[in-house]
């Protein structure tokens, strides 16, 4: 296959938002739908096309820039491209995005229908799948930033798709202003590393042998070398979009959106877009800037953890999976910030194949939800239960996606749970450790979800609820196929750190450890919620405060809230306000009123009264006859 | 190319306005007279371009001269480098737009165009000039008209506003002639003194003397560029001006000043813009952060808008402070972009004021769901405005980022930084509003029953929004042409 042609895959979704976009009051429904799904069905065919005959070359895999056209110069030297880089982590985003992308597209067609934004929907759908495209080829990092941001703001306007309800358009707010901020240390990060190379060019920064690298680490800000600070502070652009601690804030609240859109971005794809940040600069930071991989390593660790025990106590059946995406993508993060380079990258390519079956299994589970939610018109899994009579498709497609996600084998996620685990292992036992609690959490959060809304009481519905029409449950089929076969891949042969293969092979004592422990969380999940229990109130009451605490999620929104409420609004920007029009202002309206004033004393001068002269000159004449005999006296 | 034709087709079409029989009649011919003007700019930024491509790497190309006061050798010198080309299309779209936008001024609809039309009059003469003295005529001619215009057809505290606008501008030009005479009687050419900038770049001042009127010129034109402490003319004129009248005050008027600062004191006493820079970075600095800050604590729609001007103009001066071509290529396109984004929201705000005759923010809301058309364009102006990619003001920041970065020195890279966080508070007041004024339920149910957007309006914002969208798709043409320019100036 021609390789030029992989800017179709780009260019496709594009034009569906153009047209989308303008015509959006003028197109019907039906035409506007499967325009969009026209579009990203070839660039899915293409895509494919181009993954096999990428991953056809004999090793070691070469990087290729396939198209390039200057878009700006800064200098001389340093200018911004756009074009595309295929290499092996660009072309397996290209396959994870694109078939994701027509999964979602095709179920929104029936999630969606009716609507009144329909049109408006699919155009920002396809921009949203342009902007994600064409961050992951991105050739230099300056691309990947504009591309970031219009990811960025793609999700706003979706997550704002509701622009009646406050709530949603509170959350869309929320998450581009967070993301936002993480990508002013991007952008400080971007500014430094391109002042010092030269360059944004990926090729020539993330090759660790590039004097301008090496010579980064020889200076050193507050004793840490400058590409440290930049890779760290291009890491928080990473942490921000992936929701990491303490960034992690918008994810849950961006739940507001419809659901298809939580599956495609805020699952699936836009939220590891910090994982592919990280593993793109890779090379670069495990040679030269082995801190900020530390760095890596312990936020993805904490917030794997932090964001499953969160996701135990939550009762709305979007915001439990959010957590259980942070908590996923935690994983990523910590394979990645544990990894070596060429034969020690297990933990490389274990992150990026997480990041591979994870789309699969969370879409899934998340058009699952969709289907659930479009049947019952309820988010709260406490109205649920014994919905596996109502929807039995749903019900087996979402068992599969949740054993997927709880690590049991053979299904997608043990398997790159697996390798995650044998990274973690061979880094630190602290890391394993948080690794493997967190797999028993998945699964019992994961089953406790299930349970409570496919079984436990049986109740009687106001509406009866039914399945699903085909056109939803058809993508999610795939999807769950996908779940079920994607583990099977030699991920060792296609993608890894150094561009040669890697042997991989599964980890027999952590295989019997992860699974054993997944099998132990559902069994608990099992207990609690087949049937209705007091047990899970019981020890709720017996915890307390701890209970509340997390069910509030620690109270990091409540810290944000008072930061920017209390400190920046309230005594920052209100007192500048006040400063500005009485002091600054009053500063200027005083000089005017000064002026006035001593205008107004000088006029009686020349009043033109003659009287008044008189009196004026007379008044003048002995003043400078007392001043005259004063002095010479 | 007959430069002079940019003067006298706006002239021929405020006389012509004179001999209107009624309002009908006068915006047709004002809207086909800035038509014209837009066509030739646009014209003259072919040749432009033509004339460089073809090799003609002249620091001034088109040049003209007419002499006209011999005894002090001011002459009226005409000329246009990439940067006036670039500003002279930006002012060609604004008060283009602006007419559309005024079409339903009904009230002394003579005087309001004529007045509209003599200010851009101004604009087009100072961006051509190269005599300094009758650059500082058009100068005054663009100030004096706005005076006028906000007194008579503004709102509000309109009196109180022209007047302080009027008075802060007038001190920054006591300033200016002062710094214009000063380089005058301090220049040297074949014996003679000179007001021509090119004869005036030639030579170099004494330091005494450049560390005197360059701070003179730099304030002088930075009053009007909302330079900070002197700014707060800002706020109040537009609160009070006519949307035309705020359109190319924002768009065009402010413009000068940044113009004026990078021709004037920085071309021609660069030894003191290099030594005295840092104080008016600190300046500027604060102005960017100040203004963004500012804004969130606003509820005016226009006050919103003129404090998140202060930060975007601080960003102009910010940049050209860096002294060096990247961030100054940077400065000039944040000039245009903030051009067009500010005069494409004073628009708006006009067409939103028409209808709920508020401009509070919190007495609106939903708007987006009874004027789907205008309420888009808001967001995209907002979109532009918090620099999303692929709007004009996403090159322009990142240019100026960029280019202020390339300073080593701990000074400089502390301000960038404090300069970039800029990019956070702007997302938070144009989210803010955004989500206000557009979203959410329908607040009032008076505003179920507005009429939709007319052709006008349309016409207007469109315009404006492919201006902008053009920029930030493709400016690699627009960074390049100002950046040729800039080698006469900096190097």
């Amino acid at each position: 296959m021609n390789p030029t042609l992989t800017i179709f895959i780009i260019l496709l979704p594009f034009a569906a938002f153009v047209i989308n976009g303008l015509l959006s009051n003028k197109l019907p429904h039906k035409t506007a739908g499967w325009l969009a799904v026209i579009a990203i069905g070839i660039s899915t065919i293409l895509s494919w096309q181009t993954a096999v005959s990428y991953f056809l070359q004999s090793e070691p895999y070469i990087r290729q820039l396939v198209v390039n056209i200057t878009w700006l110069r800064f200098t001389e030297t340093l200018q911004v491209d756009m074009g595309i880089l295929l290499d092996p982590i660009s072309v397996m985003m290209l396959v994870v995005i694109t078939t994701v992308s027509l999964m979602v597209f095709v179920y929104s067609l029936g999630y969606m229908q009716g609507e009144k934004g329909f049109v408006r929907y699919f155009a920002f759908l396809s921009l949203f799948s342009f902007s994600m495209l064409g961050l992951v080829v991105a050739t230099n990092l300056f691309q990947m930033y504009m591309f970031w941001e219009l990811v960025g703001v793609s999700s706003y306007l979706l997550i704002g798709y509701y622009y009646n309800k406050p709530e949603a358009v509170a959350a869309a707010k929320k998450a581009f202003i967070v993301t936002r901020f993480a990508d002013f240390g991007f952008l400080v990060g971007i500014l430094i590393l391109s002042y010092y190379t030269g360059t944004f060019d990926f090729i020539t920064i993330t090759n660790p042998e590039n004097p301008a690298i090496i010579s980064m680490t020889g200076i050193s800000f507050m004793g840490i070398s400058v590409l440290t600070w930049a890779v760290v502070l291009i890491f928080m652009g990473g942490a921000g979009k992936s929701a990491m601690f303490p960034l992690h804030i918008w994810l849950p609240d961006a739940m507001e959106g419809p659901t298809p859109v939580s599956a495609l971005i805020h699952a699936a794809t836009m939220v590891v877009a910090g994982v592919f940040l990280v593993a793109r600069m890779f090379p670069v930071v495990v040679f030269h800037a082995p801190a900020a991989l530390d760095v890596v390593a312990f936020i993805g660790a904490f917030t794997l953890l932090f964001a499953a025990i969160i996701a135990c106590t939550q009762t709305d059946i979007k915001r439990i999976l959010a957590f259980s995406t942070m908590s996923q993508i935690g994983y990523m993060m910590l394979a990645l910030g544990v990894s070596g380079y060429g034969h020690e990258g297990l933990g490389f390519t274990a992150s990026m194949f997480h990041l591979f079956t994870h789309a699969f299994f969370k879409a899934l589970l998340f058009l699952g939800a969709g289907s659930i939610i479009h049947a019952l018109q309820a988010n709260d899994i406490r109205q649920m239960g014994g919905l596996r009579k109502y929807q039995p498709v749903t019900h087996i497609l979402f068992l599969i996606a949740c054993l997927a996600i709880a690590g049991i084998p053979p299904f997608a996620g043990f398997f790159s749970k697996d390798e995650i685990l044998t990274a973690a292992l061979a880094s630190h036992t602290v890391y394993f450790g948080i690794a493997t609690l967190a797999a028993a959490l998945t699964a019992f959060y994961m089953f406790r979800l299930y349970f409570l809304v496919f079984w436990n009481n049986e109740r009687t519905y106001a509406h009866t609820p039914h399945e699903s029409p085909a056109i939803m449950l058809i993508p999610m089929s795939v999807l769950a196929g996908g779940s079920v076969v994607a583990g099977f891949i030699p991920f060792g042969n296609f993608v890894t750190s150094d561009l040669k293969s890697l042997e991989t092979h599964v980890h027999l004592n952590v295989a019997v450890i992860s699974t054993a422990v997944a099998l132990a969380g559902i069994t608990i999940a099992w207990l609690f919620y087949k049937r209705k229990s007091e047990i899970p109130d019981t020890i709720a009451a017996r915890l307390g405060g701890l209970y509340q605490t997390i069910y509030r999620k620690f109270y990091i929104d409540e810290i944000y809230l008072f930061i920017t409420k209390r400190i920046i609004f309230n005594l920052v920007s209100q007192p500048l306000a006040w400063f500005d029009r009485h002091i600054i202002d009053g500063f200027m309206d005083l000089t005017a009123t000064a002026t006035n004033w001593i205008s107004a004393e000088l006029k009686e001068f020349q009043s033109g009264q003659l009287q008044k002269y008189a009196y004026i000159f007379l008044s003048g004449v002995i003043l400078i006859v007392l001043v005259v005999l004063y002095t010479y006296s | 190319m007959l430069l002079i034709a940019l003067i006298l087709v706006p002239t021929l079409t405020a006389l012509a306005i004179v001999f209107a029989k009624n309002s009908k009649q006068v915006k047709v011919m004002a809207a086909a007279g800035m038509s014209i003007q837009l066509v030739q700019s646009l014209y003259l930024l072919y040749v432009f371009l033509a004339e460089r491509a073809s090799g003609n790497t002249e620091p001034v190309v088109f040049y003209q001269r007419f002499p006209w006061y011999n005894s002090l050798n001011i002459s009226f010198d005409i000329g246009v480098d990439g940067i006036s080309v670039a500003m002279i299309v930006l002012t060609a779209i604004v008060i283009f737009t602006g007419i559309f936008a005024s079409w339903e001024v009904e009230d002394q609809y003579k005087e309001f165009f004529i007045s509209l039309i003599v200010l851009a009059t101004g604009v087009f003469g100072f961006f051509i000039s190269l005599d300094l003295f009758v650059m500082f005529l058009f100068f005054e001619l663009a100030v004096i008209p706005m005076y006028l215009l906000i007194g008579i057809w503004g709102s509000g505290k309109k009196e109180y506003s022209a007047m302080k606008l009027t008075l802060m501008l007038m001190a920054g030009s006591a300033l200016l002639v002062v710094g214009i005479l000063g380089i005058y009687f301090n220049s040297d050419s074949n014996g003679h003194h000179s007001f021509n900038i090119l004869e005036l770049a030639g030579q170099t001042f004494s330091m005494n003397m450049q560390r005197i009127f360059f701070p003179l010129t730099f304030i002088g034109f930075g009053v009007i560029g909302a330079l900070f402490p002197f700014h707060t003319w800002s706020p109040d004129g537009h609160s009070s001006a006519p949307t035309a009248v705020s359109m190319l005050h924002a768009g065009v008027l402010m413009k000068l000043g940044g113009y004026g600062c990078l021709k004037v004191a920085i071309w021609l006493m660069p030894q003191a813009a290099n030594e005295l820079a840092w104080i008016f970075l600190i300046l500027t600095s604060i102005s960017v952060i100040y203004g963004a800050l500012g804004v969130i604590a606003q509820t005016d729609l226009k006050y919103i808008n003129a404090y998140s001007s202060v930060s975007h103009c601080g960003l102009v001066l910010f940049g050209l402070l860096m002294l060096n071509k990247t961030a100054t290529t940077g400065a000039v396109i944040q000039m245009i972009s903030h051009g067009l984004m500010t005069a494409l929201f004073f628009a708006l705000i006009g067409m939103l004021y028409s209808r709920t005759h508020t401009r509070i923010v919190h007495e609106m809301g939903g708007l987006m769901k009874v004027l789907p058309f205008l309420s888009v364009c808001y967001v995209l102006a907002g979109l532009a405005s918090l620099g999303l990619p692929g709007l004009s003001g996403f090159v322009a920041e990142m240019t100026i980022f960029v280019g202020a970065f390339q300073h080593p020195d701990w000074f400089h890279r502390f301000i960038t930084i404090v300069a970039v966080s800029s990019i956070v508070v702007t997302a938070v007041y144009i989210l803010r509003v955004v989500g206000a004024l557009l979203m959410g339920p329908v607040k009032n149910d008076d505003h179920t029953k507005f009429h939709p957007a007319t052709w006008y309006e349309k016409l207007a914002t469109v315009t404006l929004i492919a201006g902008i969208v053009i920029i930030g798709i493709a400016p690699l043409w627009l960074s390049d042409m100002i950046m040729d320019s800039l080698s006469a100036i900096l190097d």
